[in-house]
């Protein structure tokens, strides 16, 4: 082999390769054959790295230099210049928003600064198709470490020790799990990997999917060494077609080098992994239903006890962990699990990914220390509020969570606290809200998922979900009274006491979070009938300012319902009872004239 | 290289040893990369007139040089033009923790010499372009 000076990472993630990353990698790939280098330089398709809001992303190792908005058009300048001639191409290169400074390396950039990568490590490093590139990374290292030198019990007890709790939000310590399903005497027992992720906005367990799918396999296969199972199953969204090939082809390179399959490394364990493949119920996501979805029945959560780790998948012992928990799994062997335990908080160990988005300038994928403060989240690495606006709220936890205000910006984050400020961590959905974000309208789109998504067992949860989104849309229409508010809340906890699974105790969180955080807001509804942000479209008014009207009748031109009259070059008015609301007048006027209001 | 379609069975734990450490140029490049500031970086300028006297033959040969001597801890990068047109191809050498040290001529003979004492021993040998001007980021 002729000596490989540089490697070009380019993402192969979802996000990505929706922005035609595939096609950087062919026009790289071919213009780096054209320049005779095909021997020198290398093009891998990596996993995601995390700063989607830049996307494509392409870096150059061992200069590190980080490319950002690439596109296949900028292939032969990148190779010409960057790669032929050492000149980095600064046009393409990431402009610090403070300093307005070209930054090369990532390790500069503030996204990058102050997160740490554990479950994320090997996204955008390695080539998530080539099982050789996780074996060259200690890859299956930590299989073989507890396969030889530990017993069963021993792998428990280091999880135990590590303290990593479940990564898809109840935060259930993760070797306690595992103890108690490895307490349990069985002809056959599962460890099944819950990669239905369904929360709205989250994407991390894709990512490790897309990203780094064998340290998935070999971390169920640690666990079925640990618990005492020889099947693992992978329950995945049928959404998520690149994971589900990336990670099939990696069961199929597991399989083929003797990673998966009898007698692992010449031990006496035998374990192989099947992928099921769920339709995308948000329900199927709560472990019980998971487990009948799997046995080919409707997706309905079982009352526990008995808990899947008594009886499970086909009534034997089973241990559901997700995606990000079996991805924390590996390295707590490697590192092992004191330097674990020595990332994060009293409570909460080591690292939690998060899906940045919304109203924020770094939209992307953030891993950072537990106790990391919602401050530095969302104005450090995210880059602070989009467009200069005011910060409102952070909504965590998806349908689960709630929100939290300014006040909690300066909490570390980890399950104690979240749960403590009324939201909770959930999967890792981190969706920001700005001044021009309804609260009441937040609580509808959630409360609007969850009553999509129920599942119908539960009476609370069908019926009195439903009648609190009808009670939140006659508050947005501005038809509610302050009576209202006390039945909303009512109703809310009548729904968490009684549901039978998470998805219905849960229901109401959005709702009564809002509430408490911003009762202001919901009075203003019912009271005096006005939408503070000016997004209800009810409440809302299009109105014109005599002052600043010029007459020059755009405005009237534009109107789709004829609701505006007026005579050139005097100022007009808006009937209210044409008016549909629809912005056209708004976006037109060239005079600032028109408001909400 | 499609190292994965062909990769034989691992069937004990030294198995997978044996294929990390044959695996391990496949991801060097890359883990290199995070650790540079802790590596000897060999700089090879590489602009139109460099690659006219040489440079990439002088870089392929270096990169050779370390491989045969087994020399673990570098790296080799490429930069633009030095302006030093005279003295192509021109290498610059980065010591962890020291100044970078410019080689003018590298090729041939000098590509042995330089690594015997400089990069080995970190002593100087002739041919060095003394840097005498300041850039931006001094």
């Amino acid at each position: 082999m002729a000596n490989v000076r540089m490697h070009v990472l380019v993402c192969g993630g979802t996000g990505c390769t929706s922005s035609r990353s595939l096609e950087i990698v062919d026009a790289l790939r071919a213009e780096i054959k054209a320049q005779g280098l095909a021997e020198e330089v290398k093009v891998v398709i990596a996993g995601c790295f995390g700063f989607c809001e830049k996307g494509p992303i392409v870096k150059i190792s061992p200069d590190n230099t980080f490319y950002v908005q690439v596109t296949p058009e900028d292939a032969k300048e990148i190779v010409a210049e960057h790669i032929v001639k050492g000149r980095k191409v600064s046009r393409l290169l990431y402009v610090d928003p403070k300093t307005t400074e070209h930054i090369s390396d990532s390790k500069h950039m503030d996204f990058y600064k102050k997160q740490l990568r554990i479950a994320l490590r090997n996204c955008g490093f390695l080539d998530p198709e080539n099982i050789g590139e996780y074996i060259a990374r200690d890859g299956y290292m930590a299989l073989g470490k507890a396969l030889f030198e530990m017993t069963p019990k021993e792998v428990v007890d280091e999880v135990k020790k590590s303290g990593l709790r479940g990564r898809g939000g109840g935060g259930f310590p993760t070797g306690l799990k595992w103890e108690i399903a490895a307490s349990y005497k069985a002809d056959q027992k599962y460890v099944i990997c819950n990669a239905d992720e369904g929360d709205p906005g989250a994407f991390m367990d894709r990512s490790v999917l897309e990203g780094d799918p064998h340290s998935i396999i070999e971390a169920m296969a640690i666990c079925g060494y640990a618990i005492g199972a020889s099947k693992g199953v992978v329950y995945i969204r049928a959404e998520y077609p690149l994971a589900v090939e990336r990670l099939q082809k990696a069961i199929v390179a597991a399989r083929e080098t003797g990673l998966l399959g009898n007698n692992i490394l010449g031990s006496d364990f035998s374990f192989d992994i099947d992928m099921y493949y769920g339709a995308g119920a948000f329900v199927c996501g709560e472990e019980t239903a998971l487990i009948r979805s799997l046995q080919s029945e409707r997706g309905e959560p079982t009352s526990k006890p008995p808990f899947p780790a008594e009886s499970g998948f086909w009534g034997k012992p089973s241990n559901v962990n997700n995606v990000e928990t079996f991805a924390n799994i590996p390295v707590i062997f490697l590192k092992g699990a004191e330097w674990f335990a020595s990332i994060g908080t009293a409570k909460s160990k080591g690292t939690k990914v998060f899906a940045l988005a919304g109203k924020v300038n770094n939209v992307g994928l953030v891993e950072v220390p537990m106790g990391t403060t919602l401050r530095e989240v969302i104005f450090d690495i995210g880059g602070g509020i989009r467009n200069g606006k005011k910060f409102k709220a952070a909504q965590t936890g998806g349908p689960s969570g709630g929100c939290l205000t300014e006040k909690f910006l300066d909490t570390p984050i980890d399950y104690d606290n979240l749960i403590a400020a009324g939201s909770m961590m959930g999967s890792g959905g981190m969706i920001v809200l700005d001044e021009d974000d309804c609260m009441v309208n937040v609580a509808k789109f959630y409360l609007g998922f969850t009553v999509e998504e129920s599942c119908g067992k539960c009476t609370p949860c069908r019926v009195g979900n439903k009648r609190m989104l009808e009670m939140l849309e006659k508050i947005s229409e501005g038809k509610a009274t302050e009576k209202d508010l006390g039945r909303l809340r009512e109703l809310a906890g009548i729904i968490k006491d009684t549901s039978l699974c998470g998805l219905g105790q849960t229901a109401p969180n959005p709702v009564l979070s809002t509430l408490d955080n911003f009762y202001d807001e919901y009075l203003a509804h019912v009271r005096d009938k006005r939408c503070p942000a000016g997004k209800c479209k009810s409440l809302m008014q299009y109105v014109i300012d005599p002052a600043k009207c010029k007459g020059c009748t755009m405005c009237a031109k534009v109107c789709p319902a004829g609701a505006i009259s007026g005579k050139v070059k005097e100022p007009h008015v808006i009937n209210q009872d044409k008016c549909v609301k629809c912005g056209a007048c708004f976006a037109t006027c060239k005079f600032g004239a028109i408001s909400k209001r | 290289m499609k190292g994965c379609a062909v990769m034989d069975k691992v069937k004990s734990l030294d198995d997978l040893r044996k294929m990390k450490a044959a695996m391990q140029n496949a991801t060097e490049l890359r883990e290199k990369g995070q650790n540079i500031d802790k590596l000897i970086e060999v700089k090879v300028s590489m602009a139109t007139c460099g690659i006219a006297a040489g440079a990439r033959e002088t870089m392929a040969a270096m990169m050779d040089e370390a491989t045969k001597r087994g020399i673990k801890n570098i790296v080799f990068t490429q930069s633009g033009c030095m302006g030093y047109c005279h003295s192509e191809p021109t290498v610059t050498i980065v010591r962890p923790g020291e100044e970078p040290v410019t080689f003018g001529e590298v090729k041939g003979k000098r590509i042995t010499e330089i690594f015997d004492s400089y990069i080995l021993k970190g002593e100087l040998v002739d041919g060095i372009i003394p840097l005498s001007s300041k850039s931006i980021h001094d």
